[in-house]
């Protein structure tokens, strides 16, 4: 069984109090909660703070594009669908740079698992307004406010029956690990976004901004319910949910491409001699 | 020559509609009739017709084949009677041939080199290389997936490349320039992939159905950054099927992109064609899962004499396959120090650079041995320019230059192309574009300059009468 000291990676590069210290901290105690050995898991992540991730975990990493990291992860899991295969970003990365990727994957229902460290905010870049920024928030680039709307993530996932939809909290990280072990536990795509508070660039949503807000979600709450699900989605302002928001049981794409049924792509290497012989038996077709 | 052929125009009139009603048939047959005065006219038997025509409307009834037929024969005894100047005779075959398309002979040969994954995003004249996958993906266990946008395709493969099968993508112009920020990942991550370049005239959407070998600087510069790539530009469907073998072979052996490169009429044409010699198929596995390659202190950058790391399938073994698109220390975590920096680009670019150009065949060569002229080209204008050499030696010593495997470009170590070229009176290039992007690449590459240039780029393909006539025009 893995202990929390295999999940040890390099010292993180953040900013003292950001945020992405206590999402790391639940992420390594649920995969250790979980069983899961880091040579079993592959995280892809794109470009921002969040991007830099898996090398301050262990795992197989894949530290790609941004925005790109859904259709790398959708390739991995395709390639080997034994491997539990995240996708790490933040809001720019997730749902503006890659926001295309995010509407095929959930249509898709691939087995991949997404956590979008959403500080409202692009750190990397030192400022900027991101998707989920909200209007009127001025920054040094958007001088007379943000002039879009908020992206909302929730919604956007629960509108396109996204088969796992939830949201976490950086200041809950016990609440936060239950979330991170629900969503690898889904069977199919979940989208977790997770809210965290930017110290050094967002003077909005700060840790004592989302305190005054969040609230978890209780039994109360049907996530099987799309309809109040999307109604708890679309809550922001005064009070905002945190939890498992939505989820269902589509049939996952692992599950309906035809030849991986037996086995993971990855193990079905046919040898080269095989090949050859079939090749001209293929080749006689075209006579 | 095109004068000489319009001025003694030979036509027969045929009258479809009429011989189509006249039997009891509609006007649509039409189409029948005039398939049946083509046979006529060519000599050759109606029975294939009839054939076709029973497996093609074998859910209709009895009626309507047997309508379809009488039309078909109307046309064909139309024209053996009344087409006085047909004087064909049907030469028979010597063997059985094959008859497929060069997007065809890539996908089997992709396929026959262990191809696993095909993502793409359709997109014309490439299109026919991800249906053929389909087609086979059952049989052979290869995923295809119809990507969200080519930026999605080429990633998805970069994905499947890393977790351990063999992958690749196809597109055409407007959807490689969406790639390219995904090429250099490829480069950066050292994740081997092949990419299918079948080009149609640009820029922009262009003439999305039509032919031109316009994007061979653009797949040469894609990418930023600096970094080695190979581009293959096979000259018919058998050097497709052979070059996406070798394509496979090279991205594996060196963990980098490869290219082939077509046209429209190069890729959508269906050819009929020998059979392909399978025996020259490289058969290479460069991928490891043991434990003792892949154990845990794995490192998937590990400096090397070839530049080339001991690549790890991910989650195979005890060791962690780690890469980045920031530049990373031989473990694949991120740096920013200079030495390593240094030792990277090294690595990736000028240890394996001279080993990947030894991989490379020179020109194919063809014609006089000591010829005054010299035709030079690349890809799709192999059948052309090789008609032209055996017409104009009756009169000329000429011979071709055919480039097949064009960067890097070929060296003169296992044939003195150079010494050829350099020993003719004159040389041409002929292209499908504008600008002579490949006499321009000699030019760099070797420092020869191509005497004169014979361009198409209407988009439409070379013909051979047209293309013997801008060759008498230069050589006299």
């Amino acid at each position: 069984m893995p202990v929390l000291d295999d999940y040890k990676g390099q010292v993180p590069a953040w900013c003292p109090g950001c945020g992405n210290f206590a999402i790391l901290k639940a992420f390594k105690e649920a995969l250790v909660e979980l069983g899961v050995e880091p040579r079993q898991l592959a995280i892809v992540s794109g470009i921002g703070q969040a991007g830099k991730f898996p090398h301050y975990t262990r795992c197989n990493t894949f530290n790609g594009l941004h925005g790109r990291s859904l259709p790398v992860a959708t390739g991995i899991k395709l390639a080997n669908h034994e491997m539990l295969v995240m996708a790490i970003g933040g809001d720019g990365d997730g749902y503006g740079e890659g926001g295309n990727h995010l509407i095929h994957a959930m249509r898709r229902n691939i087995g991949v698992k997404v956590f979008v460290h959403d500080n409202q905010i692009y750190g990397l870049t030192k400022g900027q307004a991101s998707p989920t920024s909200m209007e009127g928030m001025v920054t040094k680039n958007q001088p007379f406010g943000v002039l879009s709307e908020q992206f909302n993530p929730m919604a956007t996932a629960v509108a396109l029956d996204c088969s796992f939809v939830a949201r976490g909290y950086a200041g809950d990280p016990e609440h936060l690990k239950g979330l991170i072990i629900s969503a690898i536990s889904h069977k199919g795509f979940s989208l977790v976004d997770i809210l965290q508070p930017c110290v050094s660039f967002n003077k909005i949503n700060t840790y004592e901004w989302y305190r005054q807000r969040v609230y978890r979600l209780g039994p109360d709450h049907d996530p099987e319910d799309r309809v109040s699900a999307f109604a708890r989605a679309l809550e922001w302002g005064e009070r905002i949910p945190i939890g498992v928001i939505y989820r269902n049981n589509r049939r996952t794409f692992e599950e309906r491409v035809t030849v991986i049924q037996d086995k993971p792509l990855v193990k079905q290497i046919i040898p080269f001699r095989d090949l050859k012989e079939k090749m001209k038996e293929t080749l006689k077709e075209h006579y | 020559m095109l004068g000489e052929t319009f001025a003694r125009p030979n036509f027969l009139g045929v009258p479809f509609l009429d011989l189509a009603t006249s039997g009891g048939g509609n006007k649509v047959m039409a189409n029948i009739v005039a398939i049946g005065a083509v046979l006529g006219m060519l000599g050759m038997g109606i029975e294939l017709l009839f054939d076709v025509l029973l497996s093609t409307l074998k859910k209709r009834d009895e009626d309507t084949v047997n309508r379809n037929k009488v039309a078909a024969l109307a046309g064909y005894n139309y024209a053996g009677h009344n087409c006085v100047q047909c004087s064909f005779s049907i030469v028979q075959l010597s063997g059985q041939k094959m008859l497929l398309s060069t997007n065809d002979a890539i996908a089997s040969g992709a396929i026959a080199s262990g191809c696993k994954f095909y993502s793409a995003y359709p997109m014309t004249p490439s299109t026919g290389i991800m249906l053929y996958m389909a087609g086979k993906a059952k049989e052979y266990g290869i995923i295809v997936e119809q990507a969200e946008d080519e930026i999605a395709a080429i990633n998805m493969a970069l994905g499947a490349s890393f977790a351990g099968v063999r992958a690749m993508t196809g597109t055409s112009g407007g959807g490689f320039a969406l790639m390219v920020e995904g090429l250099s990942l490829a480069a950066m991550t050292e994740t081997p992939i092949v990419i299918a370049l079948a080009q149609r005239p640009g820029p922009a959407t262009g003439l999305p159905t039509k032919t031109e070998q316009g994007d061979l600087l653009f797949a040469l510069h894609a990418g930023h950054g600096e970094f080695p790539r190979v581009i293959f530009a096979p000259g018919n469907p058998e050097q497709g099927f052979l070059l996406a073998d070798k394509a496979f072979e090279i991205s594996q052996k060196y963990q980098i992109p490869v290219f082939i490169m077509t046209d429209q009429f190069l890729a959508d044409t269906q050819w009929t064609v020998e059979h392909f010699d399978l025996d020259g198929l490289f058969c290479n596995e460069y991928r490891f899962s043991g434990e003792e390659e892949c154990g845990g202190e794995y490192k998937r950058h590990a400096f090397t004499d070839s530049g080339v790391s001991p690549f790890c399938i991910p989650g195979l073994a005890s060791g962690l396959v780690v890469t980045d698109s920031d530049e990373h220390d031989e473990e694949g975590h991120i740096i920013e120090d200079t030495a390593t920096r240094i030792k990277m680009v090294d690595k990736r670019l000028f240890k394996k650079l001279p080993l990947i150009e030894k991989e490379i065949a020179p020109p194919l060569f063809y014609g006089h041995d000591k010829p005054e002229i010299v035709i030079i080209g690349w890809g799709s204008t192999y059948g052309l320019m090789r008609e032209a050499v055996d017409i104009a030696s009756k009169k000329k010593n000429i011979a071709m230059l055919h480039f097949s495997e064009i960067y890097p470009f070929p060296s003169v170590d296992a044939f003195d192309y150079l010494s050829v070229l350099k020993g003719a009176k004159t040389t041409i290039c002929v292209e499908q574009n504008a600008t002579g992007q490949f006499a321009r690449l000699m030019k760099t590459e070797t420092g020869f300059e191509c005497g004169t240039l014979i361009n198409r780029y209407d988009g439409r393909p070379f013909m051979l009468e047209e293309f013997l006539g801008e060759l008498y025009a230069r050589i006299g």
